[in-house]
């Protein structure tokens, strides 16, 4: 039914190409980092030295921050509301509290601008990472178009598929972000794991551009199966987030102990909180999707097997992850379980999506045993 | 900790009477607030458990207090996250043994490959995970504390709604968004008339407003709140998630599920009798049974043929069929497929499987026709080779049987061995060995039809024996050795196999469900917050006006709207020399 086989090579072609760029981009995203952090160490070897010339007690980011010019309410809110401790808060006023708290206490050493808006500063390879990562995406959705034309339907109905679609929409989904949020200190991570998932897809698992199989001729591929996407790139943002999350941390502890920090590059990074802030934002609308993925999953196996749950494997592991997450929004309401426990959490949760995706696709049986493989 | 966002409104202004709501009051909660139990002391630090003051309290508690404990405990959101993780790790145990509910054969044949471990694992029900003891206890507990949360949070709520907008802080500089505005003399515009503007645009902008002192000689002040709905999205979440469970039980109780296989040309009729195999609900009542019946007229299957890559992937099933609601009912004419169910007021058939039915007649001894039907053979890979067994009770003098396979398209591999080399019928060909003797059918032991006991027969033919398996190609006859009989292959049919389900839970679970995602939807994405404006007028004639904002709950556009409170304010006041003074 109109299978275009030699569009499908060029489609594998394209993709290629479009791993090579990502490649370029994520050594741009990598030099950005080892770079500001090699400058940041210097600047503040420098505000060492001048704060130890003047005054004992300054404030530890007060030498490299140039932010929070952007606050203007922060002049009027008198000096003692800087001291509150909002330690005491706990539940979701706690994560009020957290996040209003802009410079008060914060112990983080982090230059970057906490609300991850763009600052004024220059990256050049930041820059480089972030055009070049735009053209491997024009690349890569050239690659995928072409292997849904070649293939004369939605590009989704095999491992291959899923992989490299799910890369697309990865680093689709992260540079839209990026047009409103400066997250490109995420870029070393995201673009890794977009070339992780095209290189496991074209060299692991290659599959060439066929047919659907009759059980996956419905409209509910097209809904489901997109919903998931999309919920599993969100994911795998607030999965790098997390991860930057713990070690800022770390940091920050040190820091607090006047301990060496380590790891210089994590400057760049947003401190701990504004992380955990943002991730939760981002899994908030992914937890609604994956929502929506375990709903259109139940109402097509309706449609096609005559229950909406049987307990397949490919179910007990999307039913797991969705458990998973729903602890982890119960978590950022639970005293002593937001922060590290529920970065954590969202971290587990990803690795549920990974397995999920990669094993029970291809070792475990079961009905929906569609990777092609 | 705390239990909802209604319970850090009690925290911040709810209560009457602890005066500025600002972050410094956390631990000012009503002494009967279930919260402030589980807050433990306020003021403790937010990464400390504070569970240890209620254990220093337990011997005091008596019966009651004990009761009342535990039920806090269970209603407590910790236990809730306790119980929700436990929950998604005894998930997993049946993601990696077999289920019986899904593959009773699978089970068994696991037990005997592993008879050490096989029978311990049962007796933990780890083939049965999600029947389980231990599975049910973990989400029955889920959802008694889901119950004992979600009541006095309703309440609670419904209270909340009801009740005004808390009072004016008098610090409002101490929350956490503050800001202030100064109308020069000019404009003329006097605190009175600020304040109730302001509250006009709040009230545009969807609070709920409320004007204090408007009329007085001090400070006009307006207290307004948005956003009550956030919290009823949660309950509604909540909520939902118990009318999935039940849908769930309700599925399982009432429902039934049966299959059936069906050769072209053959009928089904939906009673009990028909059934190759019937799974029926907890309270299935034989009255349920919808009396449609279905014929197979043709089952047309087409194979990937244009490209090499999938070659012989299948592409389309369709099943033409002729069905009748009940037995006096007109026929009519239908499309059954894969994804596209038959429904018969509220049964439904589903399209789950297809091979090839050998119609093969076996000769006994004595020349008679002992069996002459389509036999059905499982398919066992892409190529449809599939594995038949053929039984011929009714054989004399001694019964007869053949086990072996049939290949839509018989190829000879390199190896010299015959392989099927495509799914469609090119060349059929019935490769069998062949028994005699006592099939053991009559012993009222129940046989699947598609197993054949070899154990206590004489085998005739096989690989193995002098005499060699038996090849048949179509319209083929081969004699049995000794003039036991004879077994010709006359033809291939196609048969299909289908679900037959019925299940009223299925409605509530799709209603419920989605009003679970509506409901996660408004407490994810709408802001719960307060807004206090107060104005009161400088000694130098300009009217001076401060808000102050206060998120209850996640509420990250809390800024933005800050700003756009502020942009609409100054417009209203400051639009004609718009002085650059805050
Ligand atoms: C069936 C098990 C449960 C599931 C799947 C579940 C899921 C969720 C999800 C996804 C949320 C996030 C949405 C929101 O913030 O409103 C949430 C919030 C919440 N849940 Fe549950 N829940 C369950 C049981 C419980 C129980 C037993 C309690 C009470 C102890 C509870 C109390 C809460 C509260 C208070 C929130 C609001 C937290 C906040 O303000 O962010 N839930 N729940």
């Amino acid at each position: 039914m109109g299978i275009n086989e030699a569009l499908g090579e060029y489609s594998e072609l394209f993709m290629l190409l479009a791993a090579l760029t990502y490649l370029i981009a994520f050594g741009a995203f990598a030099w950005d980092m080892a770079a500001s952090s090699r400058k940041l160490a210097s600047v503040n070897r420098r505000a060492e030295r001048l704060n130890n010339s003047t005054s004992g007690a300054a404030h530890p980011d007060s030498a490299a921050d140039s932010v929070d010019e952007t606050e203007p309410a922060r002049a009027m809110v008198p000096a003692a509301g800087g001291t509150v401790s909002h330690e005491r808060l706990t539940g979701p006023e706690d994560r009020v509290a957290r996040v209003n708290t802009r410079s008060g206490g914060n112990r983080s050493d982090s230059v970057a601008d906490e609300s991850m808006s763009y600052t004024k500063e220059r990256r050049t390879a930041a820059r480089i990472g972030v055009a070049v990562s735009a053209l491997a995406f024009t690349v890569h959705l050239t690659a995928v178009l072409t292997r849904a034309i070649a293939a004369n339907r939605v590009p989704w109905g095999n491992m291959y598929e899923f992989a490299t679609t799910g890369a697309l929409v990865v680093a689709g989904v992260f540079l839209l972000a990026l047009t409103r949020k400066d997250l490109r200190f995420l870029g070393t991570f995201v673009i890794a794991l977009v070339l992780i998932m095209l290189t496991a897809a074209t060299i692991g698992i290659p599959t060439p551009v066929g047919n659907l199989v009759p059980a996956l001729q419905s409209y509910w591929l097209i809904i489901h199966v997109s919903v998931a996407v999309t919920a599993s790139a969100l994911f795998t943002l607030t999965f790098a987030m997390s991860v930057l999350q713990l070690l800022q941390t770390r940091r920050e502890a040190a820091l607090a102990e006047g301990r060496a920090p380590g790891m210089g590059f994590m400057r760049r990074i947003p401190a701990a909180l504004s992380l955990e802030n943002l991730a939760y934002r981002i899994n908030a609308v992914a937890f609604v999707l994956w929502t929506f993925t375990l709903m259109a999953g139940a109402i097509w196996a309706e449609e096609s097997w005559g229950r909406y749950w049987g307990w397949d494997t490919k179910e007990v592991w999307t039913f797991v992850i969705w458990v998973v997450f729903a602890g982890y929004l119960h978590a950022r309401a639970t005293r002593g379980w937001t922060g590290t426990r529920a970065a954590w959490l969202c971290i587990v949760g990803y690795l549920c999506i990974v397995f999920n995706f990669a094993i029970v696709n291809v070792y475990f049986s079961g009905l929906h045993s569609y990777s092609g493989i | 900790m705390r239990k909802s966002i209604h319970d850090q409104g009690t925290a911040t202004g709810d209560s009457p009477g602890t005066g500025a709501p600002s972050r410094q009051d956390p631990g000012k909660l009503p002494p009967d607030s279930r919260s402030a139990e589980e807050n433990g002391k306020p003021g403790t630090k937010a990464d400390a458990p504070a569970a240890g003051t209620n254990d220093v309290m337990l011997p005091a508690l008596g019966f009651t207090g004990t009761l009342r404990f535990v039920w806090r405990q269970l209603t407590s959101m910790r236990t809730a996250l306790f119980l929700l993780l436990l929950l998604a790790v005894a998930a997993v145990p049946g993601s990696l043994f077999p289920q019986r509910p899904a593959n009773p054969a699978v089970v068994t044949q696991y037990i005997e490959e592993n008879p050490v471990t096989g029978p311990w694992l049962d007796r933990f029900q780890l083939f049965d995970v999600y029947s389980s003891v231990w599975f049910s206890a973990i989400y029955l507990l889920l959802f008694i504390s889901l119950v004992g949360c979600v009541i006095p949070r309703t309440a609670q709520h419904a209270k909340a709604i009801r009740s005004k907008p808390p009072r004016t802080p008098r610090r409002l500089s101490r929350l956490p968004h503050y800001g202030a505005m100064a109308i020069p003399a000019d404009n003329g515009i006097p605190a009175q008339q600020a304040a109730a503007d302001a509250a006009a645009v709040l009230k545009r902008r969807g609070y709920r407003v409320d004007m204090r002192d408007a009329d007085g000689p001090s400070f006009p002040s307006v207290g307004a709140e948005r956003g009550f709905i956030k919290e009823v999205g949660n309950l509604l979440f909540h909520i939902a998630l118990i009318g999935v469970l039940i849908s769930f039980a309700v599925s399982g109780l009432f429902g039934y599920r049966g299959q059936k296989i069906l050769v072209e040309g053959g009928t089904f009729i939906n009673n009990l009798v028909s059934y190759d195999s019937f799974d029926p609900g907890t309270n299935f009542s034989k009255g349920t049974l919808d009396p449609f019946s279905i014929q197979l007229n043709d089952f047309d299957v087409t194979f990937e043929r244009e490209t090499q890559a999938n070659y012989g992937q299948p592409i389309d099933f369709t099943a033409k069929v002729t069905t009748k609601t009940t037995p006096e009912a007109e026929p009519v004419k239908q499309v059954l497929e894969v994804n596209d169910p038959l429904s018969f007021n509220g049964t439904n058939v589903y399209l789950v499987g297809n091979g090839y039915a050998p119609v093969v007649t076996v000769r006994d001894g004595e020349g008679n026709i002992a069996l002459s039907e389509p036999v059905v053979a499982r398919v066992n890979d892409a190529a449809y080779t599939s594995t038949i067994v053929i039984k011929a009770p009714d054989a004399q003098p001694s019964q007869l049987s053949f086990v072996g396979l049939l290949l839509p398209t018989a190829m000879k591999a390199a190896n010299g061995q015959t392989v099927a080399g495509d799914p469609d019928p090119l060349n059929p060909q019935l490769l069998l060995d062949s028994y005699s003797g006592d099939l053991g059918l009559d012993e009222g032991v129940p046989t699947s039809v598609y197993t054949l006991d070899t154990s206590e027969l004489t085998q005739l033919n096989g690989r193995k024996l002098d005499t060699g398996g038996i090849v048949l190609q179509a319209n083929e006859t081969y004699e049995l050795p000794d003039g036991k009989g004879s077994i010709t292959f006359e033809g291939l049919k196609r048969y299909i196999g289908v679900d037959i389900t019925y299940d009223p839970g299925k409605y509530g679970a799709l209603i419920f469900s989605s009003l679970a995602v509506l409901g996660l939807m408004t407490t994810l994405f709408v802001g719960r917050r307060r807004v206090w404006v107060r104005a009161g007028t400088h000694e130098d004639g300009r009217t001076m006006v401060e808000y102050g904002f206060l998120a209850r709950g996640e509420d990250y556009r809390l800024e933005g709207e800050e700003k756009t409170l502020r942009t609409l304010l100054e417009k209203k006041w400051l639009a004609e020399n718009n002085p650059k003074d805050k």
